[in-house]
């Protein structure tokens, strides 16, 4: 069952000595909030990976983020669409009761329910049917060969407990009254959550009743966020944490320099692209009138060939990126390797450009957001600089992301002509990424959501429909790679690089980084 | 009196009523709550029904039409990002605040009104020359550089004092205090000096000219002629005559101090309510947002009626004039 095999290793560092045996604490520090506790209401890295020391799925994932048996010791495929799972005898929530095949059944229900945020992990119409108290069947609609992808962070909860607290209903926003599950866990993970004051801090103690052999030696952890970006490295530098991230490209030289802590890069499994508007006939913001330049896919690759990616990578990026030919993780996909990038040619970019109709080239409004990914912004000014070179004048939009997704998704009428943006497929598949970022949409986004530019090609479209349901690996990839190698083509998007990843940490803690930057507790040992 | 007292209370009401009105304005510019509270795969289906829910399609109106009508009854609704109700969020943050700002502002007082004193005596000596060239620092710095060099200095290279956080904090009924533990105290020293720093330089240059103004009056010659020691020349005529104007500046400073505690709070990762109030601007946590300005508002408001009152009793000017009319 392992098919994500050919992951880079996550980075696994080699400890000092062993951990000793006395009460070992944990303190780190995150830039960002753990805000409610509800394992439904936000599908965001952070949360999950957070409430993934406390909760766990029917799956899960090793440190190279290979699925692995956690709640279901095994499953299998035994009609094509109807999946059957074991679950593991044994296992206790926190609070004592036992997990069994009920508790998975409501989780199924609870988590397509009204308010989830993660209603992708199963689709409205497969079956829960329980066979008896540790084996349940899913039954789908049609073949779906990566039904069980994201189910890592589909964690299951205790019907009884959520019942009997009535915190059936998911926690959303629009509650007036708080609900139970967003300010307590009950899971069956390794770590119980002693305290939680959201925004402040969280305190996690070892759950000696874990079902899976501890590999970590940690009594305790707290975590405290630390938005400001000097604090939180002067905490690790000072020896108040143990582990601190993210650390800032300018400050991983300063971390390593010091005596007593490191930095741990690595590729993240987020690819920063850019995108174009080729739906309308005319931009929105743009000099050119009467026309839309990006539909020719000239001028787009014209825009491709113009931008250095070393010299982004090695200036704004200080090293920690990888340039990327794809607009998937080349960890995620097997053949990514036969893809390469267009190369850096400003005269070739030109001379597209002219060829197109635009010698004098034009300009552009251009929209970034300045606090969402790694120096975005930056990013966006140096794309308008080598483009300034070929003539085309952007003007940069840059906001904070607030205001940023607030213009050019969905909800904002889709309103931008050139943008950057980031994504990570959750499910660790590349057809996520050919249906939201790729597939054909009308005005209201349905078909692809998040293909901001509207690119749209229905043989791609047609392809991503097969992978779906394509249940043999090798076949699969083979169209994923022809739906790639049309994208690429037409430069439906310009992939820029994969966002590096990079965590502070003391050397007195042994961890793993995974390239999810998800955090798991359960493999630190602290000396 | 009484008059005196519901006529600015009346007033008082219309200032948080305005300020209620400005702050759901500048809402409409901070972007898109639900691109916050939602992660990036949902639907645009499921963002507009979450829109719709939360009453954002609303004319703005009838929005701050509902807010009023809650926030009358003491209902600031519930957060968006933590999924709590605000006024118990605030509540639980308003004891990290408070502490802070009192022992900023009692730093600032206890250290300005010396310094200020002795600037004003020993007008020419090094000393004084170096406290003022110190307090243009004080003034002039930005409050989250003067955090970040403190941290780097006593945290990270000499190791004296935590960076960031309150350290631990004993629970009594329901506020929350660090004065009573060591490490509680030791979180304290850097957030209250880069807070009141600037208060400080304030209160000492207002000392020091007020001072300088004093000795040259007559009563304060009269009391050397009498022949009286310089202490209590200096202490007991001299400086209780300067601080009326000291008393006035510092409480109305007071809840300066406690709203320029955002940034304090921010650098130092205090767990208050200005760093809460920065987080929810972040995050376009409308709920949070409203309620902290209205409380802000509400201070200030309250600062300033009790100043009021305080002139009414400390200046008696003010009562016989009354008294006349």
């Amino acid at each position: 069952m392992k098919i994500l095999k050919p992951f880079a290793a996550a980075a696994v560092i080699a400890a000092l000595t062993s951990g000793g045996a006395s009460a070992a604490e944990l303190n780190y520090a995150f830039q960002g909030t753990l805000n409610a506790l509800d394992p439904y209401s936000l599908n965001e890295t952070f949360t999950l990976g957070s409430l993934g020391n406390t909760y766990e799925g029917l799956t899960r994932r090793g440190p190279d983020l290979a699925i692995q048996p956690a709640l279901a010791e095994s499953w299998e495929v035994v009609e094509p669409n109807r999946w059957r799972f074991h679950l593991r005898k044994g296992v206790k929530f926190h609070n004592g009761n036992d997990f069994t095949a009920e508790d998975v059944a409501f989780s199924a229900e609870r988590v397509r329910s009204e308010g989830s945020d993660l209603t992708t992990r199963i689709g409205a119409d497969v079956k829960v049917e329980i066979v008896d108290d540790y084996t349940v069947d899913f039954v789908l609609p049609g073949p779906n060969p990566i039904l069980h992808y994201e189910w890592d962070t589909w964690y299951i909860m205790d019907k009884e407990w959520t019942e009997a607290n009535s915190a059936t209903k998911v926690t959303s926003a629009s509650d007036t009254n708080p609900n139970y599950a967003a300010l307590h866990a009950n899971g069956t993970g390794p770590f119980k959550i002693e305290s939680h004051e959201a925004g402040v801090r969280t305190v996690y103690t070892k759950n000696e009743d874990w079902w899976d052999k501890a590999e970590h030696n940690l009594d305790r952890v707290v975590f405290t966020p630390i938005s400001s970006d000097a604090t939180r490295i002067a905490a690790l530098l000072s020896g108040e944490l143990d582990m601190v991230y993210p650390v800032p490209v300018q400050d991983i030289k300063r971390v390593n320099d010091n005596a007593g802590t490191r930095a741990l890069t690595g590729p993240e499994l987020r690819t920063i692209f850019l995108g174009m508007d080729q739906k309308r006939d005319e931009l929105l913001h743009s000099n050119v009138k009467g026309k839309n330049p990006f539909k020719d896919v000239r001028v787009r690759k014209a825009f491709y060939q113009a931008i250095d990616i070393e010299a982004i990578k090695d200036k704004v990026m200080r090293g920690l990126s990888t340039p990327s030919a794809l607009m998937i993780s080349p960890l995620l996909f097997s053949r990514s390797d036969e893809f390469e990038r267009f190369p850096y040619d400003p005269d070739a970019a030109k001379a597209l450009l002219a060829e197109a109709g635009y010698p004098d080239g034009f300009s552009v409004g251009m929209d970034c957001p300045n606090d969402r990914y790694v120096n975005d912004e930056s990013i966006c000014q140096t794309v308008a600089a080598f483009l300034a070179r070929i003539g085309v004048k952007v003007d940069l939009n840059a906001q904070p992301k607030a205001k940023y997704f607030a213009k050019v998704l969905a909800s904002g009428g889709y309103d931008t002509s050139f943008y950057l943006l980031g994504w990570t497929p959750g499910s660790f598949d590349s057809w996520n990424v050919l249906t939201n970022l790729h597939g054909c949409r009308d005005d209201s986004g349905a078909g692809g959501p998040f293909n901001l530019g509207g690119y749209c090609n229905p043989k791609v479209d047609e392809l991503s429909a097969q992978i779906l349901s394509e249940n043999d690996p090798e076949k699969r990839d083979q169209l994923i790679y022809d739906a790639f190698k049309l994208t690429t083509e037409e430069v439906s998007h310009i992939p820029l690089h994969q966002q590096g990843l990079a965590w502070g940490v003391s050397e007195k803690v042994d961890l793993v980084q995974r390239a999810d930057n998800q955090f798991h507790f359960r493999w630190v040992t602290k000396n | 009196m009484l008059a005196f007292s519901i006529r600015r209370l009346f007033q008082a009401l219309l200032v948080m009523i305005v300020v209620a009105l400005i702050a759901f304005t500048l809402f409409r510019f901070v972007g898109d709550p639900v691109n916050q509270m939602v992660g990036v795969e949902t639907t645009p289906e499921q963002r507009e029904a979450l829109r719709e829910r939360l009453g954002l399609n609303d004319a703005v109106i009838v929005q701050f039409a509902r807010f009023i009508l809650n926030a009358a009854q003491f209902d600031f609704g519930t957060s968006y990002q933590f999924k709590q109700p605000v006024a118990e969020m605030i509540g639980k943050r308003l004891p990290a605040t408070l502490e802070l700002s009192v022992v900023s502002a009692i730093f600032a007082v206890l250290v300005g009104i010396p310094m200020g004193v002795y600037t004003g005596l020993n007008r020419d000596s090094f000393l004084s020359k170096v406290f003022l060239s110190a307090s243009l620092v004080g003034i002039s710095l930005p409050t989250f550089f003067i955090g970040i060099l403190l941290i780097f200095i006593f945290s990270v290279n000499l190791q004296w004092l935590p960076s960031f956080g309150r350290g631990e904090v004993v629970q009594i009924g329901w506020w929350s205090t660090g004065l009573l533990t060591w490490s509680g105290i030791k979180a304290l020293v850097l957030p209250a000096i880069t807070l009141g720093l600037f208060q400080m330089t304030l209160i000492m240059r207002l000392v020091r000219s007020e001072m300088l103004e004093v000795i040259r009056t007559d009563y304060i010659k009269f009391a050397r002629a009498r022949g009286l020691p310089n202490r209590t020349v200096n202490y007991r005529h001299a400086l209780k005559n300067t601080l009326v104007p000291v008393i006035t500046i510092t409480g109305l400073q007071l809840g300066t101090i406690i709203a320029f505690a955002i940034i304090t709070e921010t650098v130092f990762q205090w767990p208050g309510m200005g760093l809460l109030f920065l987080q929810s601007v972040q995050n376009v946590d409308i709920p949070i947002m409203a309620a902290y300005l209205m409380l802000i508002a509400f201070l200030f408001v309250l600062i300033n009626f009790v100043v009021d009152l305080l002139y009414f009793y400390v200046d008696p000017r003010l009562r016989t004039e009354r008294a006349i009319k």
